[in-house]
């Protein structure tokens, strides 16, 4: 609990003060936003009820641009290191950096999302199944895409190399998260993708942050 | 007791670089030829002696190059995250390679299953591309083969990539489950599997002939050139020992 609350605290702090580097990708989200509601026809067409997938693939790649940077720093002044021979458990640390990182980029999405769907033209009926999808989704965004950040950690390419190798583990996400705003605006029952995105989340909890440490210790290896 | 020891034998030979070398290119031949008489056979069956389908006429026929390749494809995924597993464990030098020579046939293959897929559906279904789980699945599996082959080569050290890469596989692996019973879970215009074990198999015999001709001479013809990629991984690799460099002396001699 110790190396979870320490780590997620000066993870924090460091994004505190960076506030420029910490806002990147709700910046994105937002321009990206404003852009497809220019794009798609202005005040009086928007994009209808399909802005909630709309707004589902911007809070995925906002979530990318954000988890690719989160071990960057940390490689390159040596910490990381110091977090792989210190911390124990581990597993609790990579959770502490992770949460500290939804916490910057996939929390503030899902708090503008409302207002994103509002711009956009989408019916107020799915606003609150959409942010509940995220609140779901977004943080198993963050988890899988971390696995990928720290494989490519070291190799001074992210981008585009991270974007293909996580873009499999993000489908399901989507699939399901999009799925359910949808069946929410057409009155359906969303309780099978909610159960899935619950079940994925827990999943990759469990899972990811394994990976993660594998992955990170790789990359200090050799 | 006889038979374990063989087999332990058997593993570690198999697990060695040179041995492999030496001993594959018999098995290798044998593939290749094995692979292409199944396939010409199956194929020659396929679309010239059995009768045409009730419903769909003629265009049925590419069936027998679509499923093969959809499931050997999978296949390959399997021998690709054991292999990555027994690399993070053993640290099997061979285990790896056998990622890196199998990940492009395993991406030509799913390729090809998603573009014969594309052009069945069409008269079929009336559309060359739905967005249906299954389908999905394919591509993830596409994506999965060239994230693979993309990360070997954005790392320069060859002992991290081999690391990374089979991390990869392994944490890979995760979604073939999804694959395989995503089919069961939506109900979507795929026709769920035909053929599973144990049952009798919902496809007439005449057309269950040729398909398992063609599954087996593109398994046998895939096994082949696996084998020769990795021939040429092996001698990548340890270009800087003497058995290879013994070996191409031997080549040079034999004028070849």
């Amino acid at each position: 609990m110790t190396a979870f609350l320490g780590l997620f605290q000066r993870d924090l702090l460091v994004a505190l003060r960076r506030p420029t580097d910490a806002a990147n990708p709700l910046v994105f989200f937002v321009l990206a936003v404003l852009l497809l509601g220019v794009g798609a026809g202005g005040a009086e067409r928007g994009l209808g009820d399909s802005a909630a997938g709309a707004v589902w693939v911007l809070a995925l790649f906002a979530n990318l641009l954000a988890v690719e940077g989160v071990f960057r720093r940390d490689f390159d002044d040596g910490s990381l290191e110091q977090l792989l021979i210190h911390a124990r458990p581990r597993f609790a640390a990579v959770l502490g950096k992770l949460a500290a990182n939804w916490s910057c980029a996939g929390l503030p999405v899902l708090v503008l999302s409302p207002l994103a769907l509002f711009v956009l033209g989408h019916s107020t009926a799915g606003a609150g199944m959409t942010m509940l999808t995220l609140l779901l989704g977004t943080p198993t965004l963050t988890l899988l895409g971390a696995i990928g950040a720290a494989l490519t950690a070291g190799t001074g390419r992210g981008g585009l190399l991270l974007a293909a190798l996580v873009m499999p583990f993000y489908l399901p996400v989507l699939i399901f998260g999009a799925g359910a705003s949808t069946a929410a605006v057409d009155g359906q029952d969303a309780a099978f993708e909610l159960l899935f995105l619950g079940a994925l989340l827990t999943g990759s909890i469990t899972a990811a942050p394994f990976a993660v440490g594998k992955a990170l210790a790789i990359s200090q290896e050799y | 007791m006889g038979l374990v020891a063989w087999a332990q034998r058997a593993f570690h030979k198999t697990g060695s670089p040179r041995w492999f070398f030496a001993g594959s290119r018999r098995w290798m031949v044998g593939l290749y030829v094995a692979g292409i008489a199944l396939i010409v056979v199956g194929s020659t069956m396929g679309l010239g002696f059995v009768p045409p389908e009730r419903y769909q006429g003629d265009s049925f026929r590419i069936l027998f190059v679509h499923v093969p390749a959809v499931h050997l494809a999978q296949t390959i995924y399997i021998a690709v995250a054991v292999a990555g597993l027994v690399y993070l464990v053993w640290r099997m030098k061979m285990a790896e390679l056998v990622i890196a020579a199998a990940a492009p046939v395993g991406m030509a293959l799913t390729a090809a299953g998603l573009a014969t897929g594309v052009v069945w559906g069409i008269p079929t279904w009336g559309t060359g591309w739905v967005w249906d789980a299954r389908i999905m699945s394919t591509l993830v599996l596409l994506l999965l083969f060239f994230g693979l082959l993309a990360l070997r080569q954005a790392i320069p050290r060859p002992d991290r990539a081999a690391m990374a890469v089979s991390l990869l596989a392994v944490v890979g692996a995760v979604n073939l489950p999804i694959i395989k019973y995503s089919v069961e879970w939506f109900t979507t215009l795929h026709q769920p599997a035909s053929i599973t074990l144990g049952d009798r198999p919902a496809i007439a015999p005449a057309f269950l002939v040729p398909l398992a001709l063609n599954a087996l001479g593109y398994y046998c013809l895939a096994a082949g050139i696996v084998i020769a990629a990795l021939r040429m991984k092996i001698v990548e690799r340890e270009s800087g020992t003497s058995w290879v460099a013994d070996w191409l002396d031997s080549r040079e001699h034999e004028g070849r």
